[in-house]
């Protein structure tokens, strides 16, 4: 990541924070407006630092994944399922039950990967055409199994939708309890306490996908899988020559990428809300893509592209509480339509390369023929 | 791909050409259909009855077929707009997108044109303005992204599915705004109706058929003329197969690139402006979800040549019309029809998969329709 595009990212994310700050202001203190949307922004940027490094270990080994949407949407159905599952037939309780839907997402989301890998490892189908096959797939097997499970004959749910088990709980940092000793008696200091603490009460998904990050950028600049990851990935025939499998390195990469692809959707139906609609990805799998490309192919700059993502987003919920207090001028920000363009507008600007060229990994996309 | 007994006679050839092509897509729809039957007894329902009632629906009667070509006109327009694009090379998903476009503007002509003029226009111009409008305003939604991938190399496949995203909140925006039907009854996300002058004849009485499917075949044979017969067709497929060969032999890559995909857009916002005149007779919010990733599977399924996806749309409006008779008959539901198709691709994609089933070897050399990021 070169300076360029870091401030980039800062600036943006700048603006966007400034914009609601400026029009919030009136209604809430900025520090709250401002920690509010720190905590919204990483929240909502985990299904997307997720799916880029998906991206990123299936493009660092030689794969092209374009099926990051369809395997986060198909995870999001399973680990979903799974939990009503475990918490209605089987009987285990809801804190049980959604725990092991969260490992059925990433068990779905790593045998989509499979599939994805068997295609263009194997097969050696046209690796953009394999991933919108998996997207095309993920739609269909959801859509239908979504209603005939539910809805079907002899469906053992009797055509209704049982209640999830819920949600993922927040996991408190203890901010506000360490410093009330130190605030003393000022209420001032410990309301701003209290709304930094906010930043830092994240759920599970969203606290892994960070630790995730830098685990992922020790894994592949640190480790020897790292470095034979990325050498099947530049150049697979020298690679295959010092003797490194490059079939088995991709077939592992891409599954491990399937896997982060599948707690991504897991953040969807058991982090986020405890539902599941049809298409609920919304194309998050694609902005991934962006993110991962902005990011130059690297953990932490793709997670970093991913918090302007998650910034506009937050924007966009945000501005609904300020609804009422837009100033006339700004009015266009009251349409929802509207702003909500900022996400999908930033990844064309971004695949310009106007912010700085980046460059794939050099097979990238290129099935590997002995 | 060459026969290997040259001294056959031509229509002998040309017969054999047409069964090795369509070999695989064959074998592949068979598998899915197979794979469906067995999906559809592992979920307690009866294929054969399933089956029945999709053939029924499809074709069963005269309304049943009126309703498949109903079906098969956007698939055709929308097929092809995918094929065009794979032939230049590029990938477009945003068929959708395109598509919503032409039909809004399409319907806005319709609509809105003889209040801006202040008088009533004749069919011979209202008509072909509407659907002249459509097939522009889908041409440059998509040429932003041709001139994207031109100059900038920003990747045409996240860029189109952006635009269907951008296209998809605009015509929400307009739909719900400033271009939403105003009658008193109204709560739903649509315009207006078009003007009578703007709507294509009928072709029989009480039947949905309309000369957009007529147009649709007619559109088919000019897209195989165009790629086939044509300098620009040769440009296009010429910078498809290698851009740098294409721009050694001094053929303008860049302007060929955004040509491509305008032309690619222009037929996707024909899809649109056809159901808008032909159909609908206005453009209403979610009536074309989906046709964009069904296009891409007609596309491949009929290996980008416009006689292929005529047949693969057929084959596809069939599914979905037949549907609903197979969920009356049996009460499985009707999304069963997206993961057949789903299937279809899936074989028809990685045709190594059923040349391995059925042992069928490879003749020709791989093709390649898309590159990866490096643009």
């Amino acid at each position: 990541m070169d300076w360029k595009r870091f401030s980039f990212i800062a600036l943006i994310i700048t603006v966007l924070f400034g914009v609601v700050v400026m029009i919030g202001q009136v209604k809430q203190p900025p520090l709250l407006i401002i920690t509010s949307m720190l905590a919204t922004t990483i929240a909502v940027a985990t299904p997307l630092t997720l799916g880029a490094l998906s991206g990123v270990f299936c493009e660092r080994a030689g794969v092209v994944n374009i099926g990051i949407e369809g395997m986060m949407l198909t995870a999001a159905f399973f680990g979903w399922l799974g939990g009503i599952y475990m918490y209605h037939i089987f009987g285990f309780t809801p804190a049980v039950s959604i725990t092991l839907g969260v490992f059925f997402a990433i068990l779905t989301g790593g045998l989509m990967s499979l599939l994805h890998a068997v295609l263009s490892i194997t097969f050696k189908v046209d690796q953009i055409i394999g991933g919108t096959v998996i997207n095309i797939l993920a739609v269909g097997l959801t859509g239908f199994l979504n209603r005939q499970l539910f809805f079907g004959k002899g469906s053992v749910f009797g055509g209704s939708v049982p209640g999830s088990p819920g949600v993922l709980p927040t996991i408190h940092v203890p901010l506000t309890e360490l410093f009330t000793s130190i605030c003393g008696s000022s209420a001032a200091c410990l309301q701003n306490v209290q709304a930094i603490n906010r930043v830092f009460d994240q759920k599970p998904i969203a606290i892994s996908a960070i630790l995730l990050v830098f685990l992922s950028h020790y894994i592949l600049f640190n480790t020897r899988w790292g470095l034979r990851t990325r050498a099947v990935g530049e150049h697979p025939k020298a690679a295959d020559t010092v003797g490194i499998n490059v079939v088995k390195m991709r077939y592992a990469n891409v599954i491990i990428g399937g896997m982060f692809a599948g707690l991504a959707g897991a953040y969807f139906t058991i982090e986020s809300v405890p539902s599941f609609e049809p298409l609920l990805t919304n194309g998050r799998g694609f902005i991934s893509l962006a993110a991962m490309i902005f990011g130059n192919w690297t953990p932490i700059g793709a997670w970093a592209a991913a918090l302007v993502f998650g910034a506009s987003q937050a924007m966009l919920i945000n501005m609904q509480i300020y609804r009422d207090v837009i100033p006339p001028a700004w009015s266009f920000l009251q349409e929802s339509y509207i702003v909500g363009l900022t996400p999908y507008i930033l990844t064309m600007i971004i695949l310009t390369g106007i912010i700085g060229k980046t460059t794939p990994p050099a097979a990238d996309g290129v099935p590997y023929e002995k | 791909m060459q026969s290997e007994k040259q001294s056959n006679s031509p229509i002998k050839r040309l017969l054999q050409s047409i069964s090795d092509a369509s070999l695989v897509p064959f074998l592949a729809i068979l598998t899915a259909v197979v794979i469906g039957g067995i999906i559809i007894k592992l979920v307690g329902g009866d294929p054969f009855l399933a089956y029945k009632g999709l053939l029924q629906g499809a074709f069963g009667s005269k309304k049943a077929l009126s309703e498949t070509a109903v079906w098969a006109t956007p698939y055709i327009f929308a097929g092809l707009a995918v094929a065009l694009a794979f032939k230049g090379g590029l990938f477009n998903i945003g068929a959708e997108g395109q598509l919503a476009v032409g039909a809004v503007f399409s319907a806005l002509i319709g609509y809105a044109l003889p209040e801006w003029l202040g008088f009533d226009l004749p069919i011979y111009i209202h008509l072909p303005l509407a659907i002249f409008v459509g097939m522009l305003t889908g041409g440059i939604w998509a040429g932003i992204v041709g001139a994207l991938k031109a100059y900038t190399g920003g990747h045409e496949v996240i860029n189109t599915i952006m635009m269907n995203y951008i296209a998809l909140n605009t015509t929400s925006f307009l739909l719900n705004g400033i271009m939403k039907d105003r009658s008193p009854t109204n709560v739903i996300a649509r315009t207006p109706l078009i003007a009578e002058s703007a709507r294509m004849p009928e072709i029989f009485d009480g039947l949905r058929i309309h000369w957009g499917f007529v147009l649709a075949l007619l559109v088919a044979f000019l897209i195989w003329w165009l790629l086939n017969k044509t300098t620009l067709g040769f440009e296009i497929r010429t910078v498809g197969l290698n851009p740098d060969a294409a721009q050694y032999a001094g053929i303008n890559v860049k302007r060929t690139i955004i040509l491509t995909m305008m032309l690619s857009g222009a037929l996707a916002g024909l899809a649109g402006s056809i159901e808008v005149t032909g159909l609908n007779y206005r453009h209403e919010l979610g009536f074309s979800i989906g046709y964009g990733y069904d296009a891409i599977a007609i596309a491949l399924l009929g290996k980008s040549h416009p006689l292929g996806i005529v047949l693969a749309a057929f084959l596809f409006a069939a599914m979905r019309n037949g549907a609903t008779r197979m969920q009356f008959l049996t009460q499985l539901p009707v999304d069963l029809i997206s993961m057949i198709q789903a299937l279809i691709l899936l074989f028809v994609a990685a045709d190594a998969i059923i040349r391995y089933i059925y042992r069928i070897k490879s003749k020709g050399e791989r093709v390649v329709l898309t590159r990866g990021w490096g643009g």
